[in-house]
């Protein structure tokens, strides 16, 4: 790769050496995909928490601290894997909660700002067309990709880490224009009205084309995309497809225009969308366990959960979890939203994801849960590996499930 | 034919026995990360370990989490000696170089015309090769 005369300096250790071992990894990553150069990045966001990392993780985090090791740009952290005011309550381990603890210390000694959130591009940055970014959790990258037109690659805990301190990523795939192009048309016909739905695109688009380097590009929509709709199709379309960026026409900014699209085309239709719900199996009909979170939840997420909630209260017995990060958690609280959930008899937990509680497996079986029911598509894919069977529904529906008891 | 040129690579020479899937891979989804067995149910290599294996998937599955995971396998001596990938994405390589374990994408031919599970590898990532050392008698 070719180094420009600070790179030189960082790894001959004008920097520090933990810059240093951060440049020398990059490197090996950037020369495996044919990187010529790096790029400045002016934002981070990083995945770091005991349960992903594990005691080895922790480990070689200490380390780096102890050599030094300092973001050079903003850098904030994913959603983690425990809420301290929830944790034992949760059936958590007490001995796990004090090493989340001792990470995140390691992190700020770090100048890292933990804010726990995988939806930073709602409430904590927003990247501006063609800015370089190092991203983690897929949901935020998709987005950064598609919604801002930044740029980022797909950012393991280790690498976004390294670009922190670097200040800097290898130039590969989608920082470059040529990855960034549409490769096949995708015709919205469906309604879309919920949440849900836009999920249901994403594992259907996902599920069909799982490649990286795949790139929809949505048009024909009959309104407006908002935020949360984009939030849901793009989670999906990460975990289900591996997609790292889409385009909508009209609506992202890199779209080609309707004249341009991709040859292959493919149309999406309420009937589509309907069978992705008739296709999940209900087991054994337990309707105990409803989640919304993976992405966490937006103010306008909350504020629509706490109109549906209202006097209502969930089936005695029954678990429904909330996530979402500090700062939302705080406005619901000032708004009302936070209290009408709980005095519904929801649980919000803060600055978590569930399908990354530490415990999730133990929990499940301790509980008894056999389903899951949520809203995101996302979660529903991915929390396979706990073994729960997974069900996706539309949000006033999960709501009905969780306050009545009956899985339909 | 005994050996498959790939396309990219990272790492130092190894040499170990073959484990070939007809299914992607993801190390957080499919492998229990205390024995290095793949246990997802339904997984096309469910029951196998991969410890100390020369592992050919033709995919890779699962998000960022995966990042840390070759490194905690490495560090609790379950990781595999190398991950052969078909098609890749940047947190294998990310997390395969983090870990300092070799991993190469591409492959020409494909890996079920030249050798099969329990066969003797050596992967050269230097020199883009794979080669067959011993046949699984």
């Amino acid at each position: 790769m070719e180094l420009t005369p600070e790179e030189q300096a960082i790894l001959g250790g004008g920097r520090g050496e933990a810059a240093r071992r951060a440049l020398e990894y990059q490197i090996e990553v950037g020369k495996f995909w044919g990187a010529r150069r790096f790029v400045p990045v002016t934002n981070v966001h990083m995945m770091g928490d005991i349960e992903v990392m594990g005691d080895a993780g922790l480990e070689y985090l200490k380390g780096e601290a102890g050599r030094g090791a300092r973001c050079a740009v903003g850098t904030t952290t994913n959603a983690r894997c425990m809420d301290f005011a929830h944790c034992e309550r949760m059936g958590q381990d007490a001995g796990e909660a004090v090493k989340e603890r001792e990470l995140i210390a390691t992190l700020r000694r770090m100048d890292v700002v933990t804010t726990d959130t995988c939806i930073n591009y709602q409430t904590v940055y927003q990247p501006h067309l063609g800015e370089h970014v190092a991203w983690g959790d897929t949901g935020t990258v998709i987005y950064a990709n598609s919604v801002f037109g930044a740029r980022s690659n797909f950012e393991a805990g280790p690498a976004a880490l390294a670009a922190a301190l670097t200040g800097r990523t290898p130039e590969y795939g989608f920082h470059l224009d040529e990855h960034r192009k549409g490769t096949f048309a995708v015709e919205l016909k469906a309604k879309l009205d919920d949440l849900a739905d836009w999920g249901a695109v994403g594992k259907l688009v996902g599920e069909s084309h799982q490649n990286y380097y795949a790139v929809p590009v949505f048009h024909g929509y009959r309104r407006t995309p908002a935020a949360d709709e984009l939030k849901h199709l793009g989670a999906a379309l990460a975990s289900y497809g591996s997609m790292g960026m889409f385009h909508f026409v009209g609506v992202t900014p890199e779209a080609p225009s309707i004249a341009n699209l991709p040859p292959e085309k493919k149309v999406v239709t309420d009937s589509d969308v309907e069978s992705v719900y008739g296709n999940y199996k209900l087991g054994d009909g337990d309707a105990r366990l409803v989640v919304f979170s993976g992405p966490q939840q937006s103010l306008f997420e909350m504020k629509h959960l706490s109109l549906l909630f209202e006097d209502k209260t969930i089936k005695p017995g029954a678990t429904c979890i909330v996530t979402t990060n500090s700062a939302i958690l705080k406005q619901s609280r000032d708004l009302g939203y936070a209290k009408t959930l709980e005095d519904a008899g929801v649980t919000i937990l803060e600055g978590v994801c569930f399908y990354i509680l530490q415990n999730l497996s133990p929990m499940r079986e301790k509980n008894r849960w056999t389903n899951m029911v949520s809203n995101s598509a996302k979660i529903v894919n991915i929390i396979g590996a706990h073994r729960f069977n997974t069900i996706l529904r539309r949000t006033a529906d999960c709501v009905d499930i969780s306050c009545s008891g009956i899985l339909k | 034919m005994n050996s498959i040129k790939v396309e990219r690579a990272y790492g130092l020479v190894v040499e170990g026995e073959a484990v070939v899937s007809e299914e992607g891979f993801s190390p957080r989804y499919d492998l229990d990360r205390w024995s290095g067995v793949i246990t997802r149910p339904g997984h096309k290599l469910e029951g196998t370990s991969i410890v100390d294996k020369i592992c050919f998937f033709p995919s890779a599955k699962g998000g960022i989490a995966a990042g840390w995971a070759f490194y905690d396998i490495k560090w609790k001596k379950i990781a595999p000696k190398a991950f052969i990938f078909g098609v890749t994405n940047p947190v294998m390589v990310q997390g395969a170089v983090f870990a300092g374990i070799p991993i190469t994408e591409g492959w020409s031919p494909h890996p079920r015309e030249v050798l099969k599970t329990g066969d003797w590898v050596r992967v050269d990532p230097a020199r883009k090769v794979i080669e067959v050392l011993k046949r699984r008698s």
